[in-house]
């Protein structure tokens, strides 16, 4: 079956290459057909491996080396793939939600002029996705890592016209990039540490053994600069909102459910490396909670319904990483697994609601929805409730066991960590279910015009929500971690704090309700509220996302430029190297110009010259005798 | 005919090709096209078929040929092909057909004095990469100079005067210096009787004292280290760019720059291991401020050929590091780095050529959106951007990737010896990733996305031509991205030699 | 003196006479007329001292002289022949600007 987990890759490649070339040429059904098409059947390729992999009971991993990129002395460089228990769970989600979001697709997307270009960077971002997350060896993974990087930047300026979508577009890739070179880093510190970059022989010298020449600690944090890059975390998270200036089930596959989900795949698959790592962890866990609750605090305020929700996924990335920084891997993706079912419901759904309101986004032009587009209400509520964590959605159960870990783990668990984890999940209550009630509920806001041709959304897309929505609802009962636990142990709790589960499961439930209760109270009976608070304070602070964008701008972006450009150019190769260059040519100039004075042109003079020398010479050679 | 006779037919058929020319009337321009095009596809025919006989578990030279030529002074006509030049050879010749065809439109005026320039340069490129010699490399290294001089000098826009004078003035600054360092070289060699040798192989022996080495280094170096070029001796390079026309670009880029770092690897470090050793952490520090002092520069022009020539100074940047770190990963990014630059800085200097055509203005600033007035020409230039930018699938990739991983490693030795210095360069170096997609966007930005403004619009996309030469380039972007390993296995061999000769010291006193 | 010296200083002295009718002359074939004579001096030295030393060489290297000598005044006087039937003076100051 090995074979096979080339295809899965290879597959949307195809698709990609077909809709690229012939897509314009054969019309719509044709991309449909291709774009929706292959995906599903990488999706039941995976879906045979997995099942493979289970019935041999999923202790040996299939491995499939597809060819040998290079070799350099005793270096060898493969490309190939492996497929493991938590390579099987990613797998899984990228080709499941992914093709469903492809699907979704065909009814978003319908009208649009460049439905095949769409398709095929849709079907690209789903080949290196799955390299990313089949890739055995760190420079396949980074080869996915970066080609998801293309495909998102492609799709943030899908609609490249508007400057600036187009300049969202770049910001993503650049600040990505930052990561991505601290991820070279990383990757050659293992190198030179093992001289492989293969990640099992990896973890496994991390492991047992001698402990290898570069520390772990160093290897863990160099790739969790660049996960901090992929997956939107301080201080490179500033790209995620923007990006939401893509088509939205884009925003769906790659910025909620898939790619931005990769730093947590990374630093679950070389958990080997982070388990002893101290430090390293401890670094991922602070700057995940960190970034959990600082947008989460953004979250509250926006009003545009996609910045809400990518403001969320950025939260909810960091609550990620608290569970990968105190060694719960498998409750990271857990984690990683509830969340691409509510979140991509949820961007869909906003999808929905965009497509039904002719492209309005702003939630303070919305309300009393529910009645008018009753599937994608239902859906949206539910996964609402699944990511505030009301039980017993899919949501409840990950963030639970992230708090749990967060509280009680042995490797670095603190009541402090649990603190701002927990304060966290009370904000994301409270702003999903004010997202809800300013959506749904209350009196309508829209303008008469959009009112006149709110309409539910077709079949494709209405389907695909329920599917979510019915994933969101009862993914949960699958119990992942302890289905990885062989591959990546839990972290072990010590016996003084297991008397604390069952109350801190309730407090759990208590915050999801209080944070419902709190958006009730706000927004619950008069709606309009959120367009009375006037933006002061702490409001305006939050609302301006902190001025980091403005921080970042006025002391990296501009004084590269003016380093660059006064410096460098005006100084360094116009002054100083150009300058002194065309003075030495000046001086040559001069020089001639006194010395051409000789030439008269009288011939006479020139053979008293001749003579003079001649004499000069003749005295010279006389003098030496 | 014997195998190494082809390659002598590869040296010389663009001079057959120039001879022919001067039998066709110079009005019937499109016979002269099709003659030099022809000259040009057969060079690379034969050169493919060279290439795939190369084998890769040889060393040394193979197709070589060996003549006595000025007895008196030892110097021989000496050609072959190794793992150094294999990939060079076959870059050059398969840029010449695409330079050839770019400029079907571009070039109007003087067409057949215009081929016959190609023809030359062509010639002089191919013959500084086959010799070895050193006495036949200088004279083919000196005549490269003067079919440029002419091309821009004759067909370049509106300063050429003074690009083609800085040009020259500091090539033949460079030259110059080469040649009295080559004399002493020889000289010092010399055996009791006065008999000379110029061939590389005999050089390679060369025992020298350390003060002697680190001058003919420095000699030799500055040389090259101007066709390169390295900071602070680029100042020729944009300005040269700027008012080359789009075939002077094409072939400065593709292949007269690799003729410096190709000098360094062939000649320059391992002529003189000791001298190399002792100025290593020098060519460390200007390779890496060249790699992030060309991006910073690249980030700020409006002149959509300067930024391509100022990442130009980056990418070779990256390909002396390579060179330096003296890591075998290293030195073999550094080839396909050159390789790959070679690709990308051409395709990229032929879709300005062909938007400029169009156009007719060079500024970033006066347009916009192309993506949607010229589909087919934005698949192709993001495709040479990304390649450019070094994206994984790419040829860039497989370069940067080699050389960054090369020089960490070789730094992480020297870090674990007690000298950080390389490995703080190498993490250094790695900032050149960012500022390359930041630059590179930038440009892309600018000119595909946003409003649509096409100066002198509208315009029409990309023909048939067009479209074949870039076709061309970007299958072997890929395929050096994608399956680099068979190339790589051609130049392992040279690789190990060069990484073997610099490093073994040749002081005179050693023993063998 | 023997003969040998004195044919010697015959031909210092027919050098100096040409070299000072170069300086001090201004009629261009009286230049070129003295420039002969210089080279004539040169050849009398030439033959004196291959007689002097007994060797040939130097005779030798007379018609060498002569050949050179044949073809200056050869392409010599119709430049200057061209250059008087522009200008119509054989004036050597008149031509200065030819320096360029």
């Amino acid at each position: 079956m090995a074979h096979l987990l080339t295809w899965i890759v290879v597959l949307p490649l195809v698709g990609f290459v077909l809709n690229g070339l012939l897509g314009n040429r054969f019309g719509k059904s044709f991309v449909t057909v291709v774009g929706c098409g292959l995906p599903l059947a990488a999706f039941a390729a995976a879906m045979a491996c997995v099942l493979d992999l289970i019935a041999g009971g999923a202790r040996e991993p299939l491995v499939h080396v597809a060819y040998t990129w290079a070799v350099v002395g005793d270096r060898t460089f493969e490309v190939a793939f492996w497929l493991d228990r938590l390579a099987a769970v990613m797998v899984l989600i990228v080709t499941g939600v992914g093709s469903l979001i492809h699907i979704y697709s065909t009814g978003y997307m319908h009208e649009d002029r460049s439905y095949a270009r769409y398709f095929a960077y849709l079907n690209l971002f789903l080949f290196f996705m799955l390299l990313l997350v089949l890739g055995r060896s760190l420079l396949v993974l980074f080869v996915g890592w970066e080609g998801v990087g293309l495909a998102s930047y492609l799709l943030i300026g899908f609609w490249f016209e508007d400057a600036e979508k187009a300049r969202a577009g770049k910001k993503a890739f650049v600040t990505n990039r930052i990561g991505d070179a601290g991820f070279l880093l990383g990757m050659f510190a293992v190198f030179w540490a093992l001289g492989t970059l293969d990640m099992d022989k990896v973890n496994a010298a991390y492991m047992a053994g001698p402990p290898p020449a570069v520390a772990a600690s160093v290897v863990g944090v160099l790739l969790f600069i660049g996960a901090t890059g992929k997956s939107a975390q301080i201080p490179l998270y500033v790209w995620l909102p923007d990006a939401m200036a893509g088509p939205t089930p884009v925003s769906a596959l790659i910025h909620a459910a898939t790619m931005v989900t990769a730093g947590v795949y990374l630093v679950a698959r070389m958990s080997g490396v982070y388990m002893h790592a101290e430090f390293a962890s401890s670094v991922v866990a602070v700057i995940g909670v960190a970034t959990a609750f600082f947008a989460a605090t953004i979250a509250v305020v926006q009003n545009d319904i996609k910045k809400v929700l990518a403001y969320s996924t950025v939260s909810q990335l960091g609550l990620m990483f608290v569970a990968a920084g105190v060694g719960a891997y498998g409750v990271a993706i857990f984690h990683v697994y509830t969340h691409a079912f509510f979140k991509a419901c949820l961007f869909l759904g906003a999808g929905s609601v965009i497509h039904a309101l002719s492209g309005e986004q702003d939630i303070r032009r919305m309300g009393g929805l529910a009645k008018r587009i009753p599937v994608t209400f239902v859906t949206f509520a539910v996964a609402t409730a699944a990511i505030a964590g009301i039980p017993p959605l899919a949501g409840f159960f990950s963030k639970d066991e992230i708090l749990w870990y967060a509280f009680a783990s042995g490797k670095g668990g603190s009541p402090l960590l649990w603190a701002v984890a927990a304060a966290t999940a009370l904000l994301t209550a409270f702003y999903m279910f004010r997202l809800l009630w300013l959506t749904f509920f209350g009196r309508s806001r829209m303008s008469h015009e959009v009112e006149h041709h709110v309409h539910e959304s077709p079949l494709s897309m209405t389907a695909v929500l329920t599917i979510l929505a019915a994933l969101s609802a009862i993914g949960g009962f699958l119990a992942l971690p302890h289905w990885l636990e062989m591959q990546l142990p839990l972290p072990p709790v010590p016996d003084a704090l297991h008397h604390f589960e069952w109350p801190l499961l309730v407090v759990s439930v208590v915050i999801a309700a209080s944070g419902l209760l709190g958006a009730w109270y706000f927004f619950g009976n008069d709606a309009a509220r959120a367009q009375r608070v006037h933006a002061k304070g702490l409001h305006r602070l939050l609302s301006a996302k902190y001025y980091v964008d403005e921080c970042y701008e006025r002391w990296l972006g501009r004084p590269l430029v003016w380093v660059s450009d006064r410096l460098f150019l005006n100084v360094g190769d116009r002054m100083l190297l150009d300058g002194t260059l065309n003075g030495l040519a000046r001086l040559a100039q001069r020089g001639a110009g006194v010395l051409s004075r000789i030439q008269t042109g009288s011939l006479h003079r020139y053979v008293l010259f001749v003579l003079a020398g001649s004499a000069v010479l003749l005295l010279w050679s006389i003098g030496r005798v | 005919m014997s195998d190494a006779a082809w390659l002598n037919v590869v040296l010389f058929l663009p001079v057959l090709g120039t001879a022919l020319l001067l039998f066709v009337p110079a009005t019937r321009e499109s016979a002269i096209r099709t003659l030099t095009l022809v000259a040009m596809a057969a060079q690379l025919v034969v050169t493919g078929f060279l290439y795939a006989a190369f084998d890769p578990a040889t060393p040394g030279l193979q197709f070589a040929t060996r003549l006595p030529w000025i007895p008196a002074w030892g110097v021989t006509y000496t050609i072959g092909l190794d793992g150094y030049n294999v990939l060079l050879v076959l870059l050059t010749a398969f840029l010449g057909p695409l330079v050839v065809a770019g400029a079907f439109t571009a070039v109007r005026r003087d067409v057949k004095l215009f081929y016959c320039m190609v023809l030359l340069i062509q010639f002089a490129m191919m013959g500084a990469f086959v010799a070895q010699d050193l006495f036949l490399f200088y004279l083919f290294w000196e005549a490269m100079m003067i079919p440029m001089f002419v091309i821009i000098g004759i067909w370049g826009g509106e300063r050429r005067i003074y690009a083609t004078f800085k040009f020259v003035l500091y090539t033949a600054f460079g030259s110059i210096l080469m040649l009295a360092a080559m004399i002493w070289l020889a000289w010092s060699l010399a055996t009791p009787e006065g008999a000379l040798s110029f061939a590389f192989t005999d050089l390679y022996q060369s025992r020298l004292p350390l003060s002697t080495q680190v001058l003919l280094l420095s000699a030799f170096g500055l040389s090259f280290a101007i066709k390169v070029p390295i900071v602070p001796l680029h100042t020729w390079l944009p300005d040269a760019h700027v008012e080359a026309p789009t075939a002077g670009s094409v072939i400065l880029a593709g292949v007269l720059l690799k003729m410096g770092t190709y000098g360094f690897m062939k000649l320059g470090f391992p002529l003189f291991p000791d001298a190399t050793m002792v100025l290593s952490p020098l060519l460390i520090a200007l390779a890496v401020v060249s790699i992030v002092y060309g991006a910073c520069l690249a980030l700020v022009q409006d002149d959509i050929k300067k930024i391509i020539a100022y990442s130009s100074i980056s990418h070779l940047g990256y390909v002396m590091l390579g060179l330096v770190c003296l890591d075998l990963v290293g030195v073999q990014g550094a080839v396909v780095q050159m390789v790959s630059h070679g690709l990308t800085a051409a395709g990229l200097f032929l879709m300005v050529g062909m938007i400029y055509e169009r156009c007719h203005t060079r500024e970033l600033a006066a347009y916009g959106g192309l993506a949607k007035v010229l589909p087919v020409y934005s698949l192709f230039f993001m495709l040479l951007t990304l390649a450019s930018i070094g994206l994984p699938t790419t040829s860039g990739f497989t370069g940067e990737f080699m050389v960054l991983l090369g020089a960490g490693t070789a730094g992480w030795q020297q870090y674990s010896q007690g000298s950080s210095f390389l490995l703080a360069s190498s993490a250094v170096a790695v900032t050149g990733v960012v500022l390359g997609a930041m630059y590179m966007l930038r440009f892309a930005q600018g000119f595909l996305f946003g409003g649509e403004r096409v100066p002198h619009g509208p315009v029409l996309d990309l023909d048939l031509r067009e479209k074949a030469i870039l076709v061309a380039i970007v299958a072997a972007v890929f395929w050096l991205g994608l399956f680099p390993a068979e190339p790589l296995a051609k130049t392992e061999l040279a690789a190990q030699e060069y990484r073997q000769l610099v490093t073994t010291s040749r002081l005179p006193g050693n023993a063998p | 003196m023997d003969k040998l010296q004195l044919l010697l200083l015959l031909a210092l002295a027919l050098f100096a006479i040409g070299l000072l009718g170069v300086v001090i002359r201004r009629n261009l074939l009286v230049m070129l007329m003295c420039m002969e004579l210089m080279l004539n001096a040169a050849n009398l030295s030439l033959v004196t001292l291959a007689r002097q030393t007994d060797t040939s060489a130097g005779a030798v290297l007379v018609f060498l002289v002569f050949v050179v000598a044949a073809a200056e005044i050869a392409i010599a006087i119709p430049i200057v022949l061209l250059l008087v039937r522009r200008r119509h003076t054989l004036d050597a100051d008149a031509y200065a600007d030819l320096k360029g």
